[in-house]
């Protein structure tokens, strides 16, 4: 099972050469059909945003785009049709303007109106993703909790066996210690957690794939839920602690509060830009180096490039488990302090 | 600066198809794998407690078998010690019985050899008087025809008497 993702994860690390010749070839002939004279110059930072950020529609690669439905709200009315109508007409479909991944309305002489707000619930290239790990996701959990009651009093058999000891490391390493003695309800979200980023991750570093874990958004509500459990789960010491830290002279105290109330919103700030920063700065970095296979367009470079990059895979795999890995540690570290119960006098910082 | 402004769009997606997972999973996919995982756990920890009592209990039966084995061996001695002493006692009662047995067996055959010797003594001492009261009538018939004879006869006579 293990040697199989891994033959899948080499398989599609190097078809991200195939994936990026095809798009230059594209980019050639695209170039010579319409402009005979000017030959299309390569921009390294529009190709890496282009990779890195959101779109309507899915494009594998220049000439392959999955259309996607576009779901608008605006003035209270709902407008449902494929992106592939903004491409076949140069962005403006059905009174509604489609410039740089955002949608605006326009009126009938074409000009973009910025009054009007419009409401995009388009499922977008990452939402699709989005919908498409929880599949994964559902069909993975599913099978292996089937597992379960097929192999009750057995020795686990298939997915479930390869599965088992990820969820007991994350239980008995991650969880338990860091949570205490009440780990049991927080286990079942720490372990969706754990399995989501991860299956996220790694689906990113797949080629053509969406960059969901290395949106800011994703991992924003990843922390903010955090954030929401761990206050919400948080006992009377723990509020106590930030309101009137013991060992403070109570006029320090404002000054306190201050510094409290910046630590409790960093914590998922913090967890927020750095699963964002980790998965999307890992894409930057082999995207750019794929991408100067472009720029010199020589075989000796070409080569160097391809093994350092496929170096850089595999680290990004590494950095895929290893992201997620944190994010649960940290979130189990930071409910395990709000509900920790005090027994001896607190030290303060 | 897009990369860093959070989409409204997948915000929303994103907490309602996170938090849908979270739930579905929770039901169906972490209560049974947790708790699998849990009961085995709980078996597990048995079994080896089992095993362990198991192991205590066989080590007591093991010294209780001990136990019983030195008791039956003490018991044993004992009981062979006795039986010697008891043969020992009764060999010495045989030995002093059978020897004062035979000092009276020999007491009385001496008694009864010294009674029968007394009477054979007498008896014989009778018989020779008998007999040589015959033999001194055969003799003194005899040699008593002349005077003489006679009278030297009793004289000697008189000295083997005296003798006697």
């Amino acid at each position: 099972m293990f040697k199989h993702i891994l033959l899948i994860l080499s398989l599609s690390v190097l078809s991200i050469f195939t994936a990026y010749s095809q798009h230059d070839e594209s980019h050639e002939n695209h170039g010579a059909k319409t402009e005979e004279h000017v030959e299309e110059k390569f921009n390294m930072g529009e190709m890496i945003m282009h990779h890195i950020t959101d779109e309507h529609g899915w494009e594998f690669t220049h000439s392959l785009k999955l259309p996607l439905p576009v779901i608008l709200i605006s003035e209270g009315k709902l407008a449902v049709f494929s992106s592939a109508r903004f491409d076949e007409n140069k962005g403006v479909y059905n009174g509604f303007k489609l410039d740089h991944h955002h949608i605006y309305k326009v009126n009938e002489a074409g000009e973009v109106d910025h009054h009007t707000k419009v409401w995009d619930l388009s499922i977008t290239k990452n939402v699709a993703s989005l919908l498409l790990s929880t599949v994964i996701l559902l069909s993975i959990f599913f099978a292996v909790a089937k597992g379960y009651t097929t192999n009750k009093g057995k020795a686990p058999k298939g997915i479930q066996s390869f599965f088992e000891p990820v969820i007991v490391f994350i239980k008995d390493e991650v969880v338990k210690p860091n949570v205490g003695p009440k780990y049991q309800r927080y286990l079942p979200y720490l372990l969706t957690l754990f399995f989501f980023i991860l299956v996220n991750n790694l689906m990113g570093l797949l080629p053509g794939a969406a960059n969901l874990t290395g949106n800011i958004t994703v991992t924003l509500v990843l922390a903010f839920l955090t954030f929401i459990i761990v206050h919400f789960s948080a006992n009377k010491h723990y509020w106590l602690h930030l309101v009137a830290p013991t060992g403070v002279p109570p006029v320090m105290y404002p000054l306190f509060w201050i510094i409290e109330f910046i630590g409790v919103l960093m914590k998922p700030a913090s967890l927020c830009i750095r699963l964002f920063a980790n998965i999307t700065g890992g894409h930057i970095i082999i995207l750019s180096l794929l991408g100067l296979i472009f720029v010199f367009k020589s075989f000796v470079i070409g080569a160097g490039v391809g093994v350092f990059t496929l170096f850089m895979s595999g680290i990004e795999i590494m950095v895929a488990f290893i992201q997620a890995f944190i994010f649960t540690l940290l979130t189990s570290m930071y409910i395990g302090s709000a509900i920790e119960e005090h027994h001896e006098a607190d030290h303060g910082h | 600066m897009e990369l860093l402004l959070p989409s409204p769009g997948l915000l929303l997606w994103q907490i309602v198809v996170f938090l849908s997972l979270f739930l579905i999973l929770k039901k169906y996919a972490w209560k049974g794998i947790i708790g699998a995982l849990q009961e085995r756990e709980g078996e597990i920890d048995s079994a080896l407690r089992m095993a362990e009592e198991t192991r205590a209990e066989m080590a007591k039966l093991k010294a209780d078998n001990e136990k019983l084995i030195a008791e039956a061996r003490i018991e044993r001695d004992k009981i062979i010690k006795e039986a010697k002493e008891a043969a020992d006692r009764m060999l010495v009662e045989a030995k002093d019985k059978a020897s004062s047995e035979s000092a009276k067996i020999l007491n009385d055959s001496r008694e009864a050899l010294k009674q029968e010797r007394a009477a054979m003594i007498a008896q014989v001492k009778s018989d020779v008087a008998v007999l040589s009261i015959e033999i001194a009538e055969k003799v003194l018939r005899k040699e008593l025809s002349d005077k003489k004879s006679q009278q030297s006869l009793v004289s000697e006579l008189m000295s083997d008497a005296k003798l006697n």
